[in-house]
């Protein structure tokens, strides 16, 4: 620990940080535009000058000299204030003061700190710079004139993203950010250079002249559109969604978002289910509440419990699911399941199927075997972890990988695709079950695409008795993770949306195995193979493929439209806000429910979403703890069933295809499909 | 003036050749160069790489300059990033970004030179070749002409270079004289073109001339 005197001020900061650490431990503000906490340290905006005593009479960048014991700093001396007058004078001779038809205006770095250190005029007659504006891809908008050479992109896509497309060519006036060869950042972050640029040189594309940050309506929530649970903050206009930011969240985001879970809001106002239909002779028909409800009351009445089931898809909320399980009790069915990709999943207990290292955690490990996981497609920000923990190591972090070959962003040793590796690295047969052996916190990432096939069950076996062979599965060290690519799917394990005794599975409610089906928001199945003769209620936002089978469509609300809760692959419960209204007709999923076991005579016994809260913590007392972090070690070591199909050859292949559309939203944003048309081909590429 | 603006895409694509190889030769070197380095600090060596790079294009196109795709050839045999060698190569005005004539005359008009006549090499070389502004190359595709400050010569101002060579004490004769040798495909001994040894006065030595005597006793 070092102690400094920062105007008066004598704060201690460990050895090692920057003097404008120190400066902010001691409550003052420098500002700055190069220097960012998650990025390395540039120094070439000289924004965060400072008086240093008996050091070098000069200012001195903050954030670029170490701190050292009985440092006496100041930050507002009449040399700091000149100097930092003069570089923002040389910072606004080439900016083109465009603010007025900027879209940074109003939270921009340079806006704000000009008002501290700018002068009222310019001593500049000459003509300013031009740059032209670069292609970026079809998220990110530059305007280059803009950019004040801070770096913090360059920085950012060589570190965090590991894309090193980004660069300065040419030198002096001549110096130009961008990537030389036109083309479109190959990174799922990409949105978080709109974020990083302390200027308007790079802004939203889709968010491009559409709202001024005062007139927004700020709603802290969870991302639903991986299982990541990242924090994020809708900001909201009137009825409509405008963007989402990141929020900070050490925990589990830090302070990045992937790009679906950014930019597939413009989904969120197409293809919506904005009123009741039913079908009449083959044809949808709209409907009012009591006529939808009236046709599926007519249809359950006489029938036996064993005959209805129903499925909760992927972006569900626990209240939902649990209103719809609760229902189907009412009704004597024990047919639900949430697995619609039909992943094998054992949820006798918690930790055969939440991320147990946890998504902080990824930082102490030191060798990580992938199992038919590719984390970039699948979670970018369990990626972007993995590869910092990389970096962290200076790469002597061991990754290995069963699955086909993919460019991950850091180095992967691919030992092949056949799940025949997992018994081989268990009995040692492998080289890199050395690895895993000899490092002091080994960890596993099961992919869905490892469980969603004939053997899942096996292959899920076999990576825990890998995990207990490789001493991953510590008293105070759990290795052994299931990376999920649903975010209802663990609140949905917790609550027990599964088939209970003598129900049917998934796989079993289709081809007629039940007369009725319903359907909570789940749309990544092939509805084809519903049986003809099944009754199908779909009740969700989106007209998708769940919705065209759909003989009765109960319109529901989206998750900026409602409040619900989520659990994250780690196990984490996070609760989400709604920021709009839902559209039209649309309610709030568990409200119909409620409402619908009304119209039966079957009342559910929650008449807030407290009292199903309530209820909620009864059947599991997880979803009491919110937010917190559920890391633990490994207790029991029995591994999860086998199931009755072996190990089979066929090789491991990735559960997703394509990043940018893999829910009802993305696939209804036009932002998204561009971003599928242009990157598909590099996915195709990291897939051979 | 600025080397190649950062604008790598849009302009002289025509130009850009499809692809390339490292001969024999450069493969050679480019083996020496590594060599200096530690393993796996291979990097380092990108600038003295791409003056390989661009010394193969001059001996195969007779235009010393780097295409992209020497460029991308640079960063796959340093396994770099494309993007850190377009930095370095777009940063350094020694690296040609696209195509220049088969002689590079670089005419220094900084101060000393300036005052010493370089405006008459500067209208010797537009009447010799007809080019007409700094960074344009000759109708013929025999000359690019540039405007460089200091190269450090003073003493025997002004000078032109051409390509890697000082041509020094030059005026309006001996600059016409001297294009008209590389028209021809001579290339005349660089130096002084006053005959001067090195910096030596002109006219020969003026000081220690006679024996060496010491002080009066």
């Amino acid at each position: 620990m070092a102690k400094v005197t920062v105007d008066g001020i004598t704060v201690e900061v460990p050895a090692g940080s920057n003097v404008l650490q120190a400066c902010e431990a001691a409550g003052k503000e420098i500002p700055r535009f190069c220097y960012h906490d998650r990025l390395s340290v540039a120094g070439n905006c000289r924004m965060c000058l400072v008086e240093i005593e008996k050091a070098p009479p000069k200012p001195i960048s903050s954030c670029s000299y170490p701190v050292a014991d009985g440092m006496v700093v100041h930050t507002d001396s009449p040399m700091v204030r000149k100097a930092r007058r003069g570089v923002m004078e040389f910072l606004l001779i080439n900016h083109p003061l465009d603010c007025p038809i900027c879209d940074q205006g109003g939270e921009c770095d340079l806006q704000d700190q000009a008002v501290g250190y700018g002068v009222d005029h310019s001593r500049y007659a000459e003509n300013k710079r031009a740059v032209k504006d670069k292609y970026l891809g079809p998220l990110v908008k530059t305007v280059m004139t803009r950019c004040i050479h801070c770096t913090r992109c360059i920085r950012f896509a060589a570190e965090i993203a590991g894309v090193e497309e980004l660069g300065a060519t040419s030198r002096g006036e001549g110096m130009e950010v961008g990537t030389y060869v036109e083309k479109a950042l190959s990174s799922e972050l990409s949105g978080c250079l709109i974020d990083i640029c302390p200027v308007g040189a790079l802004t939203s594309k889709p968010y491009a002249f559409v709202a001024r940050p005062w007139e927004l309506r700020k709603t802290d929530s969870v991302d639903v559109l991986d299982a990541v649970g990242a924090s994020i903050r809708i900001d909201a206009r009137g009825p409509e969604v405008l963007r989402i930011l990141p929020r900070i969240n050490d925990d589990v985001n830090e302070e990045w978002l992937g790009d679906k879970s950014r930019f597939a809001i413009d989904g969120l106002k197409r293809r919506r289910l904005d009123a009741c239909w039913v079908r009449r002779d083959g044809q949808l028909h709209r409907a009012t509440w009591a006529e939808a409800f009236d046709a599926i009351a007519t249809r359950l009445d006489g029938m036996r419990g064993e005959r209805i089931g129903a499925i909760a898809g992927n972006l569900a909320d626990a209240e939902s699911m649990l209103a719809l399980k609760d229902l189907m009790a009412t009704l004597g069915s024990a047919n639900l399941d949430c697995r619609q990709d039909g992943s094998a999943i054992d949820a006798s207990r918690r930790d055969f199927y939440t991320f147990n290292t946890s998504i902080a955690g990824i930082e102490e490990a030191d060798a990580v075997l992938l199992i038919g996981s590719n984390p970039r497609r699948e979670a970018p920000l369990i990626n972007a972890r993995l590869r910092k923990r990389w970096l962290q190591t200076n790469g002597a972090l061991k990754i290995g990988a069963i699955g086909p070959q993919a460019d991950l962003t850091y180095p992967v040793q691919t030992l092949g695709d056949s799940p025949a590796l997992l018994t081989a690295l268990r009995d040692g047969a492998q080289p890199f079950a050395e690895v895993l052996r000899k490092a002091a916190k080994p960890m596993l990432i099961v992919g869905q695409g490892a469980l969603l096939r004939p053997d899942g069950a096996a292959v899920l076996a076999a990576a825990w008795q890998l995990a207990q062979a490789s001493g991953m599965l510590g008293a105070e060290w759990h290795g052994f993770n299931v990376l999920h690519t649903a975010a209802a799917r663990v609140a949905a394990l917790d609550l027990g949306f599964l088939p209970g005794p003598r129900g049917r599975t998934f796989a079993g409610m289709m081809s007629g195995g039940v007369d009725l089906l319903w359907l909570l928001g789940a749309d990544e199945f092939d509805t084809g193979r519903i049986g003809r003769e099944t009754f199908v209620v779909y009740q969700g936002h989106h007209g998708d493929r769940g919705a065209a089978r759909a003989d009765v469509i109960l319109p529901g609300a989206a998750y900026t439209e409602k409040n619900g809760t989520y659990v994250n692959t780690e196990g984490r419960v996070q609760r989400g806000f709604a920021a709009v209204a839902p559209p039209g007709e649309a309610r709030a999923d568990w409200t119909i429910l409620r409402a619908f076991s009304e119209r039966l005579g079957r009342r559910l016994p929650y008449d807030g979403i407290e009292a199903l809260r309530a209820r909620m913590e009864q059947l599991n007392p997880v979803f009491a703890r919110l937010d917190v972090s559920p890391r633990f070690g490994a207790t029991d070591p029995t591994g999860p069933e086998a199931g009755d199909i072996a190990l089979s050859d066929t090789g491991f292949v990735y559960a997703v295809a394509n990043y940018y559309q893999t829910d009802p939203i993305s696939r209804a944003s036009p932002t998204m499909t561009q971003c599928t048309e242009i990157y598909r081909p590099t996915l195709a590429v990291a897939a051979e | 003036m600025a080397e190649g603006s950062a604008d790598g895409a849009s302009a002289d694509d025509m130009q850009q050749p499809a692809d390339f190889v490292f001969d024999a030769a450069s493969e050679a070197e480019i083996a020496g160069i590594i060599a200096k380095y530690p393993p796996g600090r291979q990097m380092s060596a990108v600038i003295p790489v791409l003056y390989v790079a661009q010394q193969q294009m001059a001996r195969h196109t007779a235009s010393a300059w780097v295409p992209r795709a020497a460029m991308d050839a640079v960063a796959r045999r340093l396994s770099m990033a494309p993007i850190r060698v377009y930095e370095v190569a777009t940063f350094y005005t020694m690296f040609h970004t696209r195509p220049i004539g088969r002689f590079h005359l670089q005419v220094c008009t900084t101060t000393p030179c300036w005052l010493r006549g370089s405006d008459a090499v500067t209208a010797a070389c537009r009447a010799a070749t007809g080019i007409e502004g700094w960074g344009e190359t000759s109708a013929d595709g025999m000359f690019t002409m540039t405007e460089v400050e200091c190269l450090g010569g003073c003493v025997n101002a002004p000078i032109l270079q051409v390509d890697d060579d000082f041509y020094e004490d030059m005026d309006a004769a001996r600059t016409e004289a001297l294009l008209a040798a590389l028209r021809r495909g001579e290339r005349p001994d660089p130096g002084s073109m006053a005959g001067r040894q090195g910096s030596a006065p002109e006219g020969g030595p003026m000081t220690l001339i006679g024996d060496a005597a010491g002080p009066a006793e």
